[in-house]
This record gives C-alpha cells, structure tokens and sequence, in this order.
C-alpha cells in the first residue's frame, strides 16, 4: 500500500450478462480526502461502491480498500469501512441509543464505550437528550444525522455514503456535510456519492461516471476548467449529454 | 460471540417493540387449543384393520365378508393371538382389531347371542369413534339379515375397546396438531417477515456490509425466533397436561429434541423463502398459502391423511408437519421410541438439509 492512499482501483468492472454495469474505471483516493462519485442514475455508482465495500464481487480488475484487496480480505475491509445506504440505516423501532449499541456491537464494541462515544458525538449535534427517543419519532435530517454518526462510531478508515443527504432540506444539508469536513479532519476518508451538483463543490475532488465509465476526474475546480463550464451542473450535463448543447 | 449477542438482542427488541404480534403469537396457540377442542367429523375409507378370527365359524367368516365388502376398511397383518395387536398400533400397521372369540357361534345359537370384541387405536379419536360406529353398524345389518323371520331375535354384542386415548379425547389429536401449526407460525413464517423486512429497509444492505458475516447475520436474527417458538411449545404442552390431560407416555427429551428438530426445519422453510423474495408481503403470502394451510389441511391435524384422495395423500408427503405429526403423536400418546420413527426424523433432517442449501446457493448467486 501507497503512503497515504485509502482507496486504489485499476480496470475494476462488473458484467451482467453482456451489460456493462462497471467498465474498467482506475482512480485512488487519498487518506482524509472528500472524495465525490457522481453520475446520473443507472450510471454504476452504487455498483462500484458495493463492490468497494465488499458486497459485491467484481468481474474482473483490481484494487485495494484501507490497504486490503477486494477479492481476498474483504472481511478485512468491512472491519475498516463504516456504511451508510441509500436507504434507511436506522431501526425505527429501537431507540438513538440501541440502534448505537448494536451496531457499535457488531464491530466488538463495548457497551460503556458506545455510550460515551454516542453521547460526546450527539452533544456535539445538540441532541444528546433524544438518546432514548424512538427512532421513528424522529424527523428525516436528524435520522440521517444519526445515521452518519453511526457509520463511524467504530472510527473506520474509510466512510461509504451512498447518497446521503436524498430527500433532506437545504439546512440540514449543509449541517452534514459540515459533519462530513469534522469527519475528514479527523482523518477520516469519505467517499460519498451524490445527485446534488451543489454538493460536488464541497468535494475535495469527483469522479463522473457514465455508463459504467468514469469520464472525469479531478478537482471541482480543475473539472470545471477542462469542460470550459461556470458550475458544476454544467460539468455534469456535458459530461452526461455530449451532444447536447449547454 | 459479543458481537452476535448484540444482534439477538436487537432482534428481541424488534419483537418486544411489536406487541401486537407478540400477543398474537402467544395468545393464539392458547385460543386454538380452546377452540379446537370440537371435535370434526369427516368419513373414513380404506382403514387397515385386522380380523382375529379365533371362533372359525361359518358365522365368524360371514361377518368377516360382510366388513370387507364395506370398502371402508382393508385387512392388513393376519394376527392370531390379542396380545399382538397393539405392537401392530405402535407400528402403525393397522387402526383397528376384531375379535371373534371362541365359541362365538355356539353362543349364538344356543343362547341367542354373541359378543364381538373390537379394539382400537384411539390416538386419533375422531377416526376411533367413526370406526366404531362403522362396525356397530355393519354388524348390526348383518344381524338384521340374519334375524329375518326368527324368533326371538338373535343378537351380537359388540364392545369396543379403545387404546390408547380410551376417553376419546380431542385434545389427544389437537395438542400436538397446535403445536406443529405454532412453530410454522413463528419459525417459517415470522422469520421470514422479519430477514425479509430488514431488505425492504435496506438495512440487510448495511449488515452485510459489516463484519458479520451473512451467515452470521441470518443464525442471528433466527435465534429469538427458536426461542420463542420452543417456549410456545412448551406452553402448549403444559396446557395440554394439566387442563386436558393430555400425557406424554414417550420420552420426554426426546420429544422436545424432536420438536427443537421440527422448529430447525421450519426455519429452514423460512430462510428459503426469505432467500426468494425481498418483499414482507410476498414472504408473507407464501407463508400463508405454501405453509400454513397444508400444516393445518394436509399434515393429518384435522383430516386424517389415510382418508384422503390419492393426490392429496402424495402432496401430503411433503408437508413437514404430516411427519412431525407421526413422531409427536407417537411419543406423547403412544409411547414410543426413536426406533418407531427414526424414518420420520430423517426426513425431517433431509428437509432441513434441502432448504438450507438451497438458501446458501440461492444467496451466493444473488452476491456474485
């Protein structure tokens, strides 16, 4: 493993039949980087991220999460990633806390701990008081929000965000995503993936992908520069839709 | 282990949070032993019996055609001596022995009346009382043929005795028919909601992207559910003992690791259906329909299997419960031991066996 590399793929591609779902992408994502992974839907985000994540075998390429290879130590990597679906992570019939204590079990730990941890990391957000609150009673941002906390309440190396912040209103978006930057000051990478363009920019660097391929990579600025583009909705469109005019 | 302690204790949470199954779960086997508790009548057809002819009269022999023409019931095992019949009960062999003892005929004609001894396998007592009534009635038309124009009447005797369950009690058949429905109930069908729900969430998705292994996840979440199916039985049973003195004649560790073997078998069944589908209303329809109604209809809890239509007796084979039925009925009331059914119980084996790799295969393609 490279100094300060988290992530690193080369030619990774998933066939279904003769679908392409994933077509020999190649990127690597530093250590404590923001990393975006974007393109329309369908465009085989989720399936790279699966993959990546240890849920999904690819079909053929290579690569590493947190130094261990994806065909051979994918125990190795879920010990070291934190992952929040697309869907809903949380349990609406347990509460902030024992939705905390089994997940926080599940990596091994202990129970005192989780409620320390829990308890400091929700103080910070200013709810610490709803820790025996139904998860079910709670609104929409606050479950993501806690739903990010507890995807790295066992402090991995990596955190995988599959469209995090879906159906969540402006505000709180930006409060996640400032969670997001505490995240990674601490060292943590995040690799998120979203459909919000506005987003992107927060990104330290993106991927775009279409159709399986990743047909940009850099830094919100330096993508913006090479599709001559003001913003990054533009960046995606002409990315997405070469043929169209902007 | 930690780690999978802090699963199942979420899983009972989950279980305790929805108290309205849970009330349901435990309140329904208690309702059903009540409501059970009438008796269903149906026909009977094809019953295995044996004649002990021990009189050998022309009488005797014409008795003997008369039943056998009733196409109610076929002679099985030729038995000579009383004291054989009931190990051909524990066998199975056959449901019911008519005896006609020596110097029935000489009674008959000189005294003007017989006696007739019948003897039955009352474990299942709906079918003991038809027999019953099936051969009174037999004999009692053979009698007036017989009768016809003499005076005074001859006259048969015909006394029944009953093996087994000789009070004739339902709860002898719906005891153990309840508690096979309750452990489908829990074991296949709420194990399959409950892996099924945690797909439609999208939560599975996160559990298999921690540490656990699938495997691991699924023991997990099927544990509470043995439990509770095991202490749903054993509730079951207690009722059975001290308000309908229903016995366990057999052993009693054997039949709770026979039950503990039915209650794995059930959620294999679950497993494999929770491995075909990722929608709680789907794994709940095939519950209903592909396990529920023939535990209930076709595994002999409420209509004995041997009198059913030939199809029905073949799809019968397959139902888990039909087998399970076998071996419980033949510890608790019968008596007997593994040697009487070690054939049910590996069936059993071999059904759970099936359904778990066929989850496992299932599953390895869905990953790949």
């Amino acid at each position: 493993m490279k100094e300060n590399i988290s992530i690193e793929v080369s030619n990774l591609s998933k066939h279904y039949g003769k679908f392409k779902a994933v077509d020999e992408i190649t990127f690597d994502v530093k250590k404590g980087e923001i990393f975006g992974f974007l393109g329309a839907n369908g465009a085989g985000k989720s399936t790279a991220m699966k993959m990546l994540c240890g849920l999904l075998g690819p079909t053929s390429g290579e690569g590493t999460v947190a130094g261990f290879d994806i065909y051979k130590q994918s125990e190795q990597i879920k010990k070291n990633i934190g992952y929040m679906s697309q869907k809903f992570s949380l349990y609406n019939d347990l509460t902030v806390l024992e939705n905390m204590i089994f997940y926080g079990g599940i990596y091994g730990l202990s129970r005192k701990y989780i409620k320390e941890k829990t308890t400091t990391l929700l103080k910070e957000l200013g709810f610490d008081d709803k820790l025996g609150t139904m998860v079910s009673s709670l609104p929409l941002g606050w479950k993501q929000k806690i739903s990010f906390t507890l995807a790295h309440i066992h402090n991995p190396a990596i955190v995988f965000l599959d469209e995090p912040t879906g159906g969540v209103d402006p505000v709180t978006r930006r409060d996640f995503w400032e969670m997001i930057y505490k995240a990674a000051e601490g060292g943590t990478t995040v690799f998120v993936t979203t459909h919000y363009m506005d987003e992107a920019e927060y990104c330290d660097r993106i991927s775009m992908m279409v159709d399986g391929q990743i047909h940009g990579l850099g830094s919100p600025a330096e993508l913006k520069k090479q599709f001559e583009s003001t913003n990054m909705d533009e960046v995606f469109i002409k990315l997405a839709r070469p043929n169209e005019k902007v | 282990m930690k780690r999978f302690n802090a699963f199942v204790l979420k899983e009972f949470y989950h279980i305790m949070r929805d108290w309205q199954t849970l009330l349901i779960l435990i309140g329904m086997p208690v309702a059903q032993i009540l409501l059970f508790g009438f008796a269903i009548s149906n026909e009977i057809r094809e019953v295995s019996i044996s004649f002990v002819d021990q009189d050998n009269s022309r009488y005797s022999r014409e008795i003997r055609q008369k039943i056998d023409a009733s196409n109610y019931f076929k002679e099985g095992v030729e038995i000579y001596d009383t004291q054989e019949v009931e190990s051909y009960f524990r066998k199975g062999e056959i449901k019911m022995a008519i005896v006609v003892p020596e110097g029935f005929a000489e009674q008959l004609v000189n005294e003007g009346n017989g006696q007739l001894q019948v003897i039955i396998d009352a474990s299942d007592p709906n079918t003991a009382s038809l027999l019953s009534n099936y051969i009174q009635a037999i004999v009692q038309s053979y009698l007036d043929e017989f009768n016809r124009g003499a005076k005074p009447p001859f006259f048969i005797e015909v006394r029944s005795e009953l093996v087994y369950n000789p009070e004739l009690k339902g709860a002898y058949l719906f005891v153990p028919g309840t508690i096979s429905v309750i452990m489908m109930l829990i074991s296949a069908m709420m194990t399959s909601i409950s892996i099924t729900r945690e797909k439609e969430l999208g939560t599975m998705e996160v559990l298999l992207a921690t540490p656990m292994s699938p495997v691991q996840v699924v023991l997990a979440k099927v544990v509470p559910y043995l439990l509770l199916a095991f202490f749903n039985a054993v509730v079951v049973l207690l009722m059975g003992y001290f308000i309908f003195d229903v016995p366990v004649n057999g052993s009693v560790p054997l039949l709770l690791a026979e039950m503990l073997l039915f209650i794995v078998t059930s959620l294999a069944l679950g497993i494999f259906i929770s491995s075909i589908t990722s929608s709680q209303q789907v794994a709940l329809m095939i519950s209903l329909m592909g396990l529920m109604l023939p535990t209930i209809l076709l595994s002999g809890f409420i209509f004995p299997v041997e009198n059913m239509p030939l199809p029905l007796q073949v799809i019968s084979n397959i139902v888990p419960a039909k087998w399970f039925l076998l071996i419980i009925k033949g510890i608790m009331i019968k008596g007997q031991g593994i040697a009487f059914f070690w054939k049910e119980t590996l069936i059993l084996l071999g059904f759970t066996l099936f359904f778990v790799v066929l989850s496992i295969k299932k599953f390895k393609i869905r990953l790949s």
